[in-house]
């Protein structure tokens, strides 16, 4: 029943935790920059808001897509939580952000178009870094499994520390974080106005934030599995990770797109050299 | 037996009835009748012999030996006659040289060229006749009406429409005895049967082009053939100890270093029909030939025969690091072919690619052999079959209609023909998303790999080949789904294009998903098992999951009927200019301009011209490399 | 819940401004106003805004341009005219080529005086539009019950 748990708790409490969690970024993000920034809960109130909305669309189907978005995104995140097969999890969320793209792309909007090719860059550039986080997971625990995973008595990390510098790499990507912002960014306006949100508004784009909550807080949990063997080093490192992305978000500007996956694809590139010097020190052991 | 018999003479006799049928409707009762007798057929050998292991049947025979001797050098002479007359002495050349071997090999070694059982059916071989049953004449009886509407397109090709099924349904027979064959001499025969098949296939336009190409698959599958032969004269020699030509006493042969050669031979044969790097250029040079064919060599003919030895012999290259070797060369095709898909617009050619890198999958999982990969293996060959035949139909359809082939003309598809849309979304998300069944056989490799040892090279090399993958499709998705305004819908009074084998298929293509566990525990667990005498499956929850997945998928469209009904619809944002809803503005100097989008296609990064020699060379050293391995542990 | 109040996000367009009350409009950004505080945000999207602020009077080539953003930004929506240029057309009032001010073209809720307009009036400005903008959500909301309400009415009749 302990899955049930899991899945459920999360996609309760997920979005709180996720909307709080924006709510510190920005605040802190604030502070970097010398301003007050705004409340705690302001990102709650953007949604909020967002939800009071007139109901504006470009084409009906945009709305089907972003649906289908959220709830994807909502059932892999249930899945990790549930302790499932990692792997599965990645690809369902592949599968989630297929349909943000097909919605940006159904809307037929120069800007959106921009940002739905740019997010496909995107997907490229850290998919294979992911799979290898799966993988070096795998190496160290004997299972794709989370449950099994977070169970572990290993730590990861000694273990897997290019992996998760490239995953730190990557992630900057998922959170939509400076550098690798490019397909949709509150700073981008001269140039994509909102990429591949550009066309939704109201509850559709509260649907889109909702999902960008749900997906962090798989991403952090993705992080805690490195730390899993220590629940209160791991969630000290989750938050000193996440203070870092917020530190990279503030000090870089937006790179190009070649740059971007050049990035994501050298990531993985150390991910591999890590694992390659891994099942090296396993083979020659046993 | 019976069943097996029937399979290969039926459409034997189909394909001779057919040289005398000329009008389209009776040909197309004829073959629609003759693809349920076929599938039916293949549909009874699953009842049949799906819960038994491997039935073996005698059904020697000296006239069927001989015959097919006289079968093998009318077609060398064919082949000659054919170099001649388009000055292709290459094909000659091999052509004789693969005669002189067959010869030197029926004179020298008579004694040792009997199989104990000539024929056999095993769960696998079941998988490749529903696939060739059921998808092969879907593909038949949907060619019928293309090629009538193929020859009012193109009043310039010499209509040569009975030879052109009379070769499709001797290839679908062909196809069934290489399946159902345990004497190699018999896969053999069948393999130069598909090989001539094609060519004449390929060649059906009877354009430069099209009969450039055609020689170029010939002269390719003929240097496999060549391999194939010097690999039964190797096993006729080493009889004993191979097991001779009987498949099941080489695979199950104690010999291993033995063995290995003709296997990575005959694993070579299975490279040049699988079109793997090196040799992928015949089947992107195939594209050339009627959609129906492409569709026949793509998902149930032709390129799986490749496979389906490689598969084979996996228990054999399993461990071995020749066979290692022959698993890399299918790795990097399937990142290098999945990264060249990426710069291609044409459809057929996106699909071209997508097939060479998935046959390179397969290969992958066949070379390293490991249990779970072989059953991998299997998985992507029934998903693959299905998704990229019901694309293939399907953009063959729409080419007729809309007249291009280019993905960039297929913008807005779903406003102007949305039935076919949706099936094309379909068989897309067929090739690449969870839970279908393309994405679940790859999650299944990438889990297998790492048991396997030196698996992290494949593993590194899937999760690139993996990311383009979700590239290059999903851009290909968004076109469709493009919701363009002021779109011609071109799709009522379509009457031309036959609906119901793209219905069929696409209603395969789901509900593979849903057989999936199905298809996994009754055919090829038990395949599995009974060779490596452990086997593979997919966890139960994992199951569930892909079902909930599924069911949803099914779910959330009708949302589409409930949801934004009542929103107000705005025009998209122009940087402020007031626009048309197809994107006409206006700028500057009063003038009216468009606005269009276009995908990415990043050729300076993934094109033809920058990976295809780095990717052949490559393939080169790894099929030398697993010669010479072979050779060492001998 | 009047979430719309503690979230206003901001459209900002130059119609034809000498750039004075831009740079000002820009000053409500940084560090020393941060009107991130009161959860504004400025989006460049009309399809994300709730706050549309104009500088500068509309000239001819523009109209349609203030037209298009104005109709691009989904309900409940307010219009700050900023300077005295888009109140009135300002010292360009005059030109060929200017309309006037922004009340010309579409409904302007609040008008920030000033030449160039201090950072404190605008942000005085947008806190007086969101009273106007609270105003216009319930009545947007009053309008969609009264649209409901005659039809449950009727259902109910029917049901009897």
């Amino acid at each position: 029943m302990n899955w049930l748990i899991g899945a459920v708790l999360f996609l309760i409490l997920a979005p709180v935790a996720g909307g709080l969690i924006a709510g510190i970024d920005r605040k802190i993000t604030a502070r970097m920059q010398g301003r007050v920034g705004p409340p705690l809960l302001q990102p709650f109130y953007d949604v909020g808001k967002l939800f009071e909305k007139e109901n504006v669309v470009v084409t009906t189907a945009q709305n089907f897509y972003v649906l289908a978005y959220l709830v994807f995104i909502a059932l892999s995140g249930a899945i990790f939580f549930a302790g499932g097969d990692l792997l599965l999890v990645v690809f369902a969320f592949t599968l989630a952000h297929v349909f943000l793209v097909l919605g940006a792309y159904a809307v037929h909007s120069p800007y959106s178009h921009i940002g739905a090719e740019r997010e496909l860059i995107q997907v490229m550039a850290y998919e294979p870094m992911i799979i290898l986080a799966a993988v070096g997971l795998y190496m160290v625990t004997g299972s794709f499994y989370v449950a099994g995973i977070a169970a572990a008595t290993a730590p990861a990390i000694i273990y897997l520390p290019g992996v998760f510098l490239g995953l730190a790499v990557i992630l900057t990507i998922k959170l939509r974080k400076s550098p690798f912002d490019i397909s949709t960014s509150h700073h981008a306006h001269q140039e994509i106005v909102k990429g591949i949100t550009t066309e939704f508004s109201g509850s559709t784009l509260g649907e889109v934030e909702i999902a960008h909550w749900y997906e962090n807080v798989f991403l952090l949990g993705l992080v805690y599995l490195f730390f899993a063997w220590n629940p209160v080093i791991g969630i000290v490192a989750v938050a000193v990770t996440y203070v870092v992305e917020i530190f990279i978000d503030n000090v870089t500007a937006r790179v190009r797109w070649q740059a971007a996956l050049k990035s994501g694809w050298l990531a993985a590139l150390l991910g591999i050299a890590n694992l390659a010097i891994l099942s090296y020190m396993t083979i020659g052991g046993a | 037996m019976q069943t097996l018999l029937f399979l290969i003479l039926f459409p034997i006799l189909v394909a001779c009835l057919l040289l005398f049928v000329k009008r389209t409707t009776l040909r197309y009762a004829v073959v629609a009748l003759s693809a349920l007798a076929i599938g039916g057929a293949s549909a009874y050998l699953l009842i049949r012999y799906a819960s038994g292991g491997a039935v073996y049947f005698a059904a020697s025979s000296e006239a069927a030996d001989l015959a097919m001797v006289a079968i093998e050098m009318a077609l060398a002479l064919f082949i000659i006659y054919m170099g001649a007359k388009f000055r292709n002495y290459l094909a000659i050349a091999l052509a004789v040289v693969q005669a002189a071997l067959i010869v030197y090999l029926e004179t020298s070694f008579t004694g040792s060229l009997h199989a104990a059982n000539n024929l056999f059916i095993d769960q696998f071989s079941i998988i490749m006749a529903l696939i060739i049953g059921i998808i092969g004449s879907l593909i038949a009886v949907y060619a019928v009406r293309y090629m009538e509407t193929y020859h009012h397109h193109h009043p310039e090709v010499r209509d040569r429409q009975t030879m052109f099924f009379f070769v499709i349904f001797a290839f679908l027979a062909a196809m069934f005895g290489l399946v159902f064959s345990n004497n190699l001499m018999w896969v053999f025969f069948f393999w130069e049967v598909t090989t001539i098949a094609s060519f004449l296939l390929i060649g059906y336009s009877e354009t430069e082009e099209a009969t450039t190409n055609a020689f170029r698959a010939l002269v390719m599958n003929l240097l496999g053939g060549v391999a194939f032969v010097t690999a039964l004269i190797f096993l006729a020699a080493t009889g004993p100890a191979s097991g001779g030509i009987d498949l099941a006493r080489v695979l199950a042969s104690g010999d291993a270093a033995v063995v290995l050669i003709p296997a990575v031979l005959i694993g070579f044969a299975g490279i040049t029909k699988a079109a793997l790097m090196p040799f992928s250029s015949w089947l992107l040079g195939a594209m050339v030939a009627p959609t129906p064919v492409s569709a026949l060599l793509h998902s149930s003919t032709m390129v799986k025969a490749g496979v389906y030895i490689l598969v084979r012999f996996a228990p054999v290259f399993a461990g071995t690091f020749a066979g290692f070797s022959v698993g890399l060369v299918g790795a990097v095709t399937f990142v290098v072919a999945s990264a060249i898909a990426i710069s291609r617009s044409d459809a057929k050619s996106v699909l071209a690619y997508s097939t060479i890198a998935n046959l390179g999958l397969i290969a992958a999982c066949a070379g390293v052999g490991t249990y779970m990969l072989v059953w991998a293996a299997i998985l992507l060959i029934v998903f693959h079959a299905v998704a990229k035949s019901l694309l293939f139909l399907g953009t063959g359809a729409i080419e007729h209609r809309i007249g291009s082939r280019n993905i960039e003309e297929m913008e807005g598809l779903i406003v102007r023909m949305p039935k076919m849309a949706v099936m094309m979304f379909i068989g897309i998300a067929g090739m690449f998303l969870a839970p279908f069944g393309m994405l679940v056989s790859k999650w299944a490799a990438i889990e297998a790999f790492v048991q396997a040892p030196f698996g992290l090279v494949f593993i590194a090399i899937l999760a690139y080949g993996s990311a383009v993958t979700v590239f290059f499709w999903a851009k290909w998705m968004g076109k469709l789904v493009t919701v363009t305004r002021n779109a011609e819908r071109v799709e009522k009074g379509f009457l031309e294009e036959p609906w119901a084998p793209l219905y069929i298929t696409t209603g395969l293509v789901v509900a593979a998903v849903f057989l999936f566990p199905v298809i996994s525990s009754t055919l090829i667990e038990p395949y599995v098992l009974a060779i490596y005498g452990v086997t593979a499956h997919l966890a139960q929850t994992n199951v569930a999951i892909m079902l909930l997945m599924m069911a949803l998928l099914l779910v959330l469209p009708v949302s589409f009927f409930l949801l934004g009904r009542t929103a107000k619809h705005l025009p998209v944002y122009m940087g402020g200019r007031p626009a048309t809803p197809d994107l006409h503005f206006a700028g500057s100097l009063g003038m009216t301009r468009e606005a269009t989008t276009q995908n990415y296609y990043l050729t300076e990064y993934f094109g033809e011209a920058r990976l295809f020699r780095p990717g052949a060379a490559v393939c080169i050293v790894l099929i030398l490399a697993s010669w010479i391995l072979a050779g060492v542990a001998l | 819940m009047a979430f719309l109040k503690r979230s206003p996000w901001i459209l900002h367009y130059d119609a034809s401004s000498c750039n004075g009350c831009d740079i000002e409009v820009l000053a409500c950004l940084t560090p020393l106003y941060d009107v991130e505080r009161f959860g504004i945000i400025n989006t460049g999207n009309p399809k994300h805004a709730d706050i549309l602020l104009i500088t500068g009077g509309i000239n001819e080539q523009n109209r349609p341009v203030v037209k298009n953003l104005y109709e691009q930004m989904p309900e409940p929506k307010v219009v700050v005219a900023i300077g005295a240029c888009a109140a009135t057309g300002g010292i360009f009032r005059e030109c060929y080529n200017i309309a006037g001010g922004v009340d010309k073209v579409i409904p302007v809720d609040v008008y920030v005086p000033g030449c160039a307009a201090r950072p404190e009036q605008i942000i005085d400005g947008v806190v007086k539009a969101l009273g106007i903008l609270e105003e216009k959500r319930m009545k947007m909301t009053g309008e969609a019950q009264a649209k409901k309400e005659p039809r449950l009415a009727a259902e109910a009749g029917e049901g009897r």
